[in-house]
């Protein structure tokens, strides 16, 4: 597929394919545009078959002229069937997309190993990122690989792992004092004073590309075909609408039939100002003051938000949020029925499907794809003196007689 | 009153290169106005119908206005008032 030129979603206006995000007549957000005309979509299903093991194999679908050099490939994560965890919630088919098995245990990996492609195409030495953690995680791992500087702007009060996941790869670590959308602002003020490329701000059109890969390897993974329902968490709202693009080009493509999936979005109550727009009816994103668990999530001021919004209601879909006991037991839910141990973002996700699967809004002959976007391990918090550990001494009659308490009890 | 009001670089062709412009004003609704009244082409791609445009956001002092009174905000001598686009982020 030709790469060709960047358009704003909102005017229409067209831009080289430079380091810009937004529209300057009317400020609208950027996306890259494609032509597809000369796309047979035969010869194109043979190179993604022939592809690399992971997100270049779709290379014809990313902004770029050729396959980049990329020394941390992520993607092709598994996507499991989920029975026990069907069979719990009364559903018919059930499946996770687990992208907590790429390079740094979370999505961001794929918008990242793309944003950091186009960065080294554009002739950066430096790249950056406004982070709630996992995309901290990922540009300072990717920028080590492909020997860039990185600087990564973080909420000073970070999960402690998330924190730690970052610093090793030796990038310069800076905590602000403030919520991620105080820091989003910081970032966008610093990418007009730095020839930095900010990977989710300057680069953002590209950077926000890389998702579209999770929907083209869930079709490729199902036997190119679709699922009726997609589950997907939304912060920024980036994922949700791009897995809608990913699987709209395909449709246009002919490279798998049918329709657009229903789109189900998940937030924490704590922080859900798409969810909230959604039941209210509006097309406008009040900001919020994030107050919840799920960290990774906590955009009160999603970019996003109006588009995923239409895409929702578009698809006969909804937008719905759960508290923080929801996402511990959801968490563990996932964990108990597919050994699956997610982060709490993933606990969003879960637990918004239950939540869906109990009201009846997902029909039991549904065929649903729930995406898992990171790793428990991050968010240990959530998690924390939730278990019980039997310690006994290192002898059978300790062993049996703990046993026997357990039995009692 | 003296406000500062600073124009994101990719619309500083529009203020003949200025990145910031001192204007007076009460609230931001105010300065904004001022802002426009020396670059008029500033207004169109700001606002719509009266409104800021959807993706447009504006800080007094580093605070979203939104969480404050809108353009309604009020704005006192020596305050900074940023105009930024609101893609970034996610």
């Amino acid at each position: 597929m030709a790469v060709k030129s960047l358009n704003c979603k909102e005017c229409g206006a067209s831009y080289e394919l430079g380091a810009a995000y937004f529209c300057e007549a009317c400020f609208g957000p950027l996306e890259v545009s494609y032509d597809l005309t000369d796309l047979d979509p035969g010869e194109a299903k043979r190179k993604i078959q022939a592809g690399s093991q992971g997100i270049w194999r779709y290379a014809d679908f990313l902004p770029f002229e050729g396959r980049p050099t990329d020394p941390l490939e992520p993607g092709l994560t598994p996507l499991v069937r989920a029975d026990r965890l069907a069979e719990r919630l009364g559903l018919g088919e059930v499946w996770i997309k687990n992208d907590a098995a790429n390079p740094t245990h979370s999505f961001k990996d794929r918008v990242v190993a793309v944003a950091i492609a186009k960065a080294v195409e554009l002739g950066y030495e430096t790249v950056a990122c406004a982070s709630t953690g996992n995309l901290a995680n990922a540009v300072a791992a990717h920028a080590a690989a492909a020997g860039l500087d990185s600087y990564v702007f973080v909420p000073s009060d970070l999960e402690e792992q998330k924190l730690l996941a970052t610093s090793v790869y030796g990038t310069k670590l800076v905590g602000v004092r403030g919520t991620y959308d105080d820091v989003n602002r910081l970032c966008t003020e610093l990418s007009q004073t730095r020839p930095w490329a900010f990977v989710n701000v300057n680069l953002r059109p590209y950077y926000a590309e890389g998702s579209k890969t999770l929907a083209y390897e869930t079709i490729e993974q199902l036997g190119w075909k679709l699922p009726d329902r997609v589950v997907a968490p939304i912060a920024s709202g980036s994922l949700f609408t791009k897995i809608g693009r990913g699987i709209s080009e395909w449709l246009e493509l002919g490279l798998v039939r049918g329709e657009l999936p229903t789109f189900s979005g998940a937030q924490a109550a704590g922080c859900s100002p798409v969810a909230t727009a959604f039941a209210e009816g509006t097309d406008v994103c009040r900001p919020q003051k994030p107050d919840t668990i799920a960290k990774s999530l906590a955009i009160g001021d999603p970019a996003d938000g109006p588009y995923a919004l239409e895409l929702a209601r578009r698809t006969g879909g909804e937008i719905a949020s759960v508290d923080d006991d929801e996402i511990r037991d959801a968490i563990r839910l996932l964990a108990e029925t597919t050994g699956i141990f997610t982060e709490t973002a993933g606990g969003v996700t879960v637990g918004v499907l239950a939540k869906l699967a109990r009201s009846g809004a997902i029909g039991a002959d549904e065929r649903v794809v729930v995406y898992i976007t990171g790793e428990g391990l991050k968010t240990l918090d959530a998690t924390r003196e939730t278990f019980r550990m039997h310690e006994i001494d290192p002898s059978l009659e300790s062993f049996e007689s703990e046993l026997a308490a357990e039995a009692v009890a | 009153m003296a406000i500062t009001v600073k124009i994101p670089a990719q619309l500083r062709a529009a203020t003949g290169g200025e990145g910031e412009l001192e204007v007076d004003g009460g609230t931001v609704g105010e300065a904004l106005d001022a802002v426009f009244a020396q670059h008029d082409g500033l207004r169109e791609r700001i606002t719509q119908d009266g409104d800021l445009r959807r993706f447009v956001n504006v800080y007094v002092s580093g605070e979203d206005i939104r969480f404050q009174e809108g353009l309604e905000t009020a704005v006192n001598d020596g305050d900074e008032v940023t105009i930024l686009p609101a893609v970034a982020g996610g």
